[in-house]
């Protein structure tokens, strides 16, 4: 099954609304998770074990630091479903 | 040949817990400054307020002597009555000898087996397990389990990501049969596990370290492994998360805490938080937790409660227990 940008943008919205507390709705592609959602490398990583729950994909602890803006983990989410 | 066994009995139970806790109060903004950090950030990522800190020359063999006492005093029995006392902690002032021979002595017992163990902050349920299961084999009758823990003596007090977590003290449980026929047992079977090749995840390396631990690596580990280790413990037991009273975690970060508990899916029970105004305090976490939750009327005698433990190791423990 290979999802759309739009669906993973939205299944990270609902990841960030669960954990966070944040409406989905102001999670778009082009927030920074720190700087405009105020979400910490902890919250990072809940969401990180969520995307592996709700989305399939598992993204190492290692890379996460490196995914600052949603778009970025729209594109390794994308990128992980082409490979697998 | 034939070797004859003790008899056993059917059924453990917590007879009382008792705590204690150092009497100075450190708060995050005593530490922020030291340690380059504030209270805000402190609480939103740990969830500590205050915690409280041992005086130097309080060590964990008080602190362990002190709730065992009070854990004995609140079980009705006398220090003879304990024949086993097993003290669990990864802080002690001494390799050798175990604290736990001492404590018997200094509470006044008779000469009752006595051991330390270490499984880091899983310590307390792994002593009750033990507990149980001698007294069900018959090798003891009364077993005073104890959790104690000094961090503050290997904290480097500038590194904020250790430092502003952790907190002192002791809690402790007595632990004795069922007996009275037809009472369910009121220390359900453990689910337990460790995993070595994390052991550098959260480590004091020698005697000359400071406590050390990558905190992503062990709050992505406790968020994903730990919820499905708890529901096999109900199950083991035979209780429906849906019926427990309190879920009482170890006390490791407030963020770890809700994250479990959301996902065990029990909404009837009361989350220990007591991580706010104790920090993490080790292995003696749960047991000071159950005795603040008892002591404020949370849980009420007879309720099922699950105990979750997790720490260095990595190792880990579950249960579910009767409320004395």
């Amino acid at each position: 099954m290979t999802m759309t940008e739009q669906e993973i943008v939205a299944g990270i919205g609902e990841i960030v609304e669960e954990i966070c507390g944040i409406p989905a709705s102001q999670v778009t592609p082009e927030k920074k998770f720190l700087e405009d959602l105020e979400i910490d490398s902890l919250g990072m990583v809940e969401i990180a074990v969520a995307a592996q729950d709700n989305l399939g994909v598992a993204i190492p602890d290692e890379q996460l630091r490196n995914l600052e803006t949603v778009q970025a983990v729209v594109d390794f989410v994308r990128n992980a479903g082409v490979s697998a | 040949m034939q070797m004859r066994l003790a008899e056993g009995t059917a059924g453990a139970r917590i007879i009382a817990f008792g705590g204690y806790q150092p009497a100075r109060v450190v708060t995050n903004d005593e530490l922020a400054q030291a340690a380059g950090t504030s209270d805000e950030w402190i609480r939103h990522r740990i969830g500590v307020v205050s915690r409280r800190i041992a005086g130097p020359d309080e060590t964990v063999a008080d602190m362990a002597a002190a709730a065992g006492g009070k854990a004995l005093a609140a079980s009705g029995l006398s220090a003879a009555d304990i024949d086993l006392v097993i003290v669990s902690t990864s802080t002690p002032e001494t390799m050798m000898p175990c604290t736990a021979a001492t404590v018997a002595t200094r509470l006044g017992m008779s000469g009752p087996g006595a051991f330390d163990l270490n499984a880091g902050c899983s310590g307390f349920c792994y002593g009750l397990a033990a507990a149980s299961d001698a007294v069900r084999a018959g090798t003891s009758r009364h077993v005073l389990v104890v959790g104690a823990e000094k961090p503050s003596q290997w904290i480097d007090w500038t590194d904020r990501s250790t430092c502003v977590i952790f907190g002192d003290g002791a809690g402790a449980a007595v632990v004795g049969p069922v007996t009275e026929v037809g009472t369910a047992p009121g220390i359900g079977p453990v689910v337990w596990g460790s995993d070595g090749s994390m052991a550098d995840k959260i480590a004091i390396k020698d005697r000359r370290s400071f406590f050390s631990q990558d905190g992503q690596a062990v709050f992505h580990w406790a968020t994903t492994v730990l919820h499905p280790i708890a529901k096999k413990a109900c199950e083991a037991a035979g209780i429906d998360p849906g019926e427990l009273a309190a879920f009482v975690p170890h006390q490791a970060n407030l963020r770890i805490i809700e994250s479990i508990a959301k996902k065990i899916d029990a909404p009837q029970a009361r989350v220990a938080t007591e991580i706010v105004y104790s920090g993490n305090t080790s292995s003696a976490s749960i047991p000071l937790a159950l005795v603040a939750m008892i002591g404020r009327g949370e849980i009420s005698s007879g309720a099922a409660v699950l105990l979750l433990a997790f720490g260095a190791g990595i190792c880990y423990a579950a249960q579910v227990i009767t409320a004395p």
